[in-house]
């Protein structure tokens, strides 16, 4: 029988409580082949060191919570694979961009604030239920479908090199929200909302790198989003008739 | 007068009935005061996962009685028909709520919302959004809700014990994970809507926030939970992981296949096939596994679903998630490769007995989701209903705590400064400044999960219950003598893990007493030395109370019929 294979984990620690900066501290982690980085670290929370802190939930790739670097990639720990990294070692550490709460826990709560000021819901007068639904055929689906599926689990924020420069740059992940609203043929909002996301903080601080749409886990595609934005934008001041529906 | 904030109605856990209870809160009352507490962040919770779809009657020729019909018989006529019976009327106005919030529901041609076939369901009637259906009622719910200033948001606190002073619910004690510290919530009442505790086994479809925490909740504080032993076991998930394999891949027309090449469900559900009711189909499962007609790998016997006749037009517009999550967790495309899967424990029918508003026997409390049990889902629920649960029941709890809160008084301050007091002083003595060298957490939360999928699965037995029984008080005294790695304040989730690990305690001493006690096969429970349903003696709801220092105290209730008479189920 092979020996059991092992791969080497470096994980970034920091607790606010004892330590100035974050260090890395390694582990040995026996695997199995399909493990990803997640299987790992709950190896080591189990059986290793229960002081490591990340977060993580569904291991399916859809609820967005362990965004994190893996190897100065950002990537979601449930959908990394140990077998892309051997040899190893892996070096696992926060998203960049984010305050560090604990080991790989960023404080993600600008972004909870940044959601919030795109608004992110439908804008229009309210109709009563009984009239039934909005009829939307499956082609207008399309026209923001993509912008929907976004997890919010924050790797684009990490990719984004404007972020670094602005802090306040409402960033890819709400502004591809903002716009799958405006896409969405129920939505009244016109100016109101591409307002906000053609102002101050918001798409023109984007410098088109497009490193937002290469990480994405979901090919949400912020960075057309945020082109598609400016274009409209554009338009809506050259145009009398143009820009918003 | 508290110099902390208090709130009007204060709802635990954000996802699908929580939000719910959260706008239709503030629908009833716009100068409500709404705190919304979550251990994750609302959009973590773990309707997210949720795939299929919801079941509501939206069109002729559908009718509310076929669809009440459909949820009793696949109940196994525990569920209480009075509440089934208000569920079908509520459901389509529910969806049609999240529709005008923004729910990119997947439409025919014309721009009428789809529906597709479910396990159970007579007709079509399941509406949804490609494979994705929780996730895009879960955002949109969530986003919906960020436009409403009276909703008050702490996101990642973790709640450990009800405030329950002078015979009512005043609010939560917990502590803010970020920095540890412990404090109270006070609110005039309560809504919890924590969803279910799939974790307790090692096996399941759940994330791992699935811990049962406001089932214990409740539990600790005298309020029963109902029919614990009624544990869906899905019939399709990944062998190795447990992620769920939807049961809209069968809804769309997928096949059950065993290493025979027999659609086996013929010999078991022949009017339904592969459409037939959960457990149905995971006993069917277990049944040709035993009899040797599985396939055989590296994490047991699976048999294959196959939807490679599908074509992939209809793969990629209706089951792309499956798609993808065969290619990242599986290695196969299933236009191409038939799937492998096995019965995964899923979901749980019992929880915190509320009736059909959410109340709970204590005054203030409310409950709603799957921690709740409202009589709706008896011993079997129908795939596609949990999600329309949610909304339904999640609304009513809203609307309930929120007419309750506007009657009462606030909450005093001299005890609540106390029992914050004395929650600070239990969780720091028992676990961060502990000494003894005990096992670690994990160690102890992995043998509870092993023995549960050994001893409380598919099939039961009074061996392995009276075994299983016997395991919990060895568990739990581990649990009192484990070791803490980490004694930090600062986000120590092994100190969670170690309060959610109680919690699931709490809940397995009811699922299993509480299984013992029903000597009978009913839906979801089915023991293999009382093969037959006994509507005799158990046509009837399990009531677990706590005890001090031994297994829960078992009552009945008779369930309430008012339509359907119980009848063999057959399919």
């Amino acid at each position: 029988m092979a020996a059991p294979k092992t791969i080497t984990l470096s994980v970034s620690r920091f607790d606010p409580e004892r330590d100035e900066e974050p260090r890395l501290q390694s582990y040995d982690v026996p695997f199995h082949d399909d493990w990803v980085v997640l299987d790992a670290l709950n190896w080591i929370k189990t059986h290793a060191d229960g002081s490591v802190n990340y977060r993580w939930s569904c291991r399916m790739g859809i609820c967005g919570s362990c965004g994190m670097n893996v190897n100065r990639q950002p990537k979601l720990g449930c959908s990394a694979f140990l077998r892309d990294y051997l040899p190893g070692p892996i070096v696992v550490e926060p998203l960049n961009n984010f305050p560090v709460l604990r080991d790989l826990i960023i404080d993600m709560d600008s972004f909870m604030e940044k959601l919030r000021w795109v608004k992110p819901w439908i804008i229009r007068e309210e109709t009563a239920l009984s009239a039934g639904e909005h009829r939307q055929t499956p082609a207008q689906i399309e026209q923001f479908r993509q912008f929907s599926m976004c997890i919010n689990c924050m790797l684009c924020y990490s990719a984004c090199p404007v972020i670094p420069i602005e802090p306040s740059f409402v960033g890819p992940a709400a502004i591809a929200l903002a716009r799958r609203y405006d896409l969405d043929s129920r939505d009244r909002a016109g100016e109101e909302r591409l307002r906000t996301i053609t102002g101050n903080d918001a798409v023109w601080d984007c410098s088109f790198v497009g490193e937002c749409s290469a990480v994405c886990p979901k090919d949400v595609d912020p960075a057309k989003a945020i082109q598609q934005t400016k274009f409209e934008s554009t338009m809506g001041m050259l145009l009398p008739w143009g820009g918003t529906k | 007068m508290l110099d902390i904030p208090t709130y009007d109605v204060l709802i635990v856990g954000g996802g699908l009935a929580g939000l719910r209870a959260a706008i239709a809160a503030v629908s009833t009352d716009p100068t409500v005061s709404v705190a919304m507490v979550s251990k994750v962040y609302p959009m973590r919770s773990h309707t997210v996962s949720a795939e299929g779809g919801a079941a509501a009657v939206l069109r002729e020729p559908d009718s509310f009685e076929s669809h009440a019909f459909d949820t009793v018989k696949g109940s196994d006529y525990l569920a209480d028909q009075d509440v089934v019976e208000v569920f079908v009327r509520e459901a389509p106005l529910e969806i049609l709520q999240l529709e005008h919030w923004g729910c990119p529901w997947s439409r025919e041609p014309d721009g009428t919302i789809s529906v597709r076939p479910f396990g159970g369901m007579t007709t079509w009637r399941t509406v949804f959004a490609a494979d994705k259906s929780g996730f895009h009622m879960l955002h949109t719910i969530f986003q919906t809700s960020l436009q409403y200033p009276q909703i008050h948001r702490y996101d990642e606190f973790f709640v450990t014990s009800l405030i329950a002073e002078e015979g009512r619910c005043q609010g939560v004690i917990g502590f803010d994970m970020r920095s540890g510290a412990v404090q109270s919530i006070p609110a005039k009442s309560v809504v919890l809507a924590t969803g279910g505790n799939g974790r307790i086994f090692a096996f399941t479809t759940n994330g791992s926030i699935c811990t049962g925490d406001g089932m214990a909740l409740a539990y600790r504080a005298g309020v029963g939970l109902k029919d614990m032993e009624f544990i869906q076991f899905h019939p399709t998930g990944m062998p190795s992981t447990g992620i769920l394999i939807t049961e809209a891949v069968r809804g769309e027309g997928g096949y059950l296949f065993n290493a025979e090449g027999e659609r086996f469900c013929s010999r078991y559900v022949p009017s339904k096939m592969e459409l037939g009711p959960r457990d149905i189909i995971s006993r069917a499962m277990t049944t040709e596994f035993e009899a040797g007609r599985g396939f055989t790998g590296p994490y047991g016997n699976y048999m294959h679903l196959d939807v490679r006749h599908l074509g992939q037009e209809v793969i990629d517009r209706k089951l792309p998630f499956m798609r993808e999550l065969g290619l990242e967790y599986m290695g196969i495309d299933i236009v191409k490769d038939p799937i492998p899967v096995r019965p995964v424990e899923h979901y749980m029918m019992g929880g915190v007995d509320a009736d059909i508003n959410g109340a709970t026997p204590m005054p203030g409390l409310y409950a709603a989701g799957e921690c709740s049990n409202v009589g709706f889902n008896g011993a079997n629920r129908l795939g596609s209903n949990s999600l329309p649960e949610c909304l339904v029941f999640g609304a009513a709890a809203g609307r309930a705590a929120t007419r309750y809160a506007r009657e009462q008084t606030p909450p005093t301050a001299n005890p609540i400064a106390g029992l914050v007091r004395d929650e600070e002083r239990r969780i720091r003595t028992n676990y961060l400044e502990r000494s003894a060298g005990g096992d670690r957490v994990g160690v102890i939360r992995e043998d509870l999960q092993r023995a549960m999928d050994r001893n409380v699965g598919v099939f039961r037995t009074e061996e392995g219950l009276q075994e299983m029984a016997a395991e919990l008080p060895k568990l739990r005294e581990r649990l009192n003598r484990a070791q803490l790695d980490d004694r930090s304040q600062a986000f120590n989730t092994e100190l969670v893990q170690a309060l959610e690990l109680e919690c699931m305690l709490d809940c397995a001493d009811t699922m299993v007493a509480s299984a013992l006690a029903r000597q009978e096969s009913r839906g979801a429970h089915a023991r293999r030395d009382f093969p037959e349903r006994d509507d005799e003696r158990y046509l009837a709801h399990t009531m677990a109370y706590q005890q001090p220092g031994g297994p829960p105290r078992l009552e009945y209730r008779p369930v309430r019929i008012t339509t359907f008479q119980p009848k063999a189920r057959t399919y």
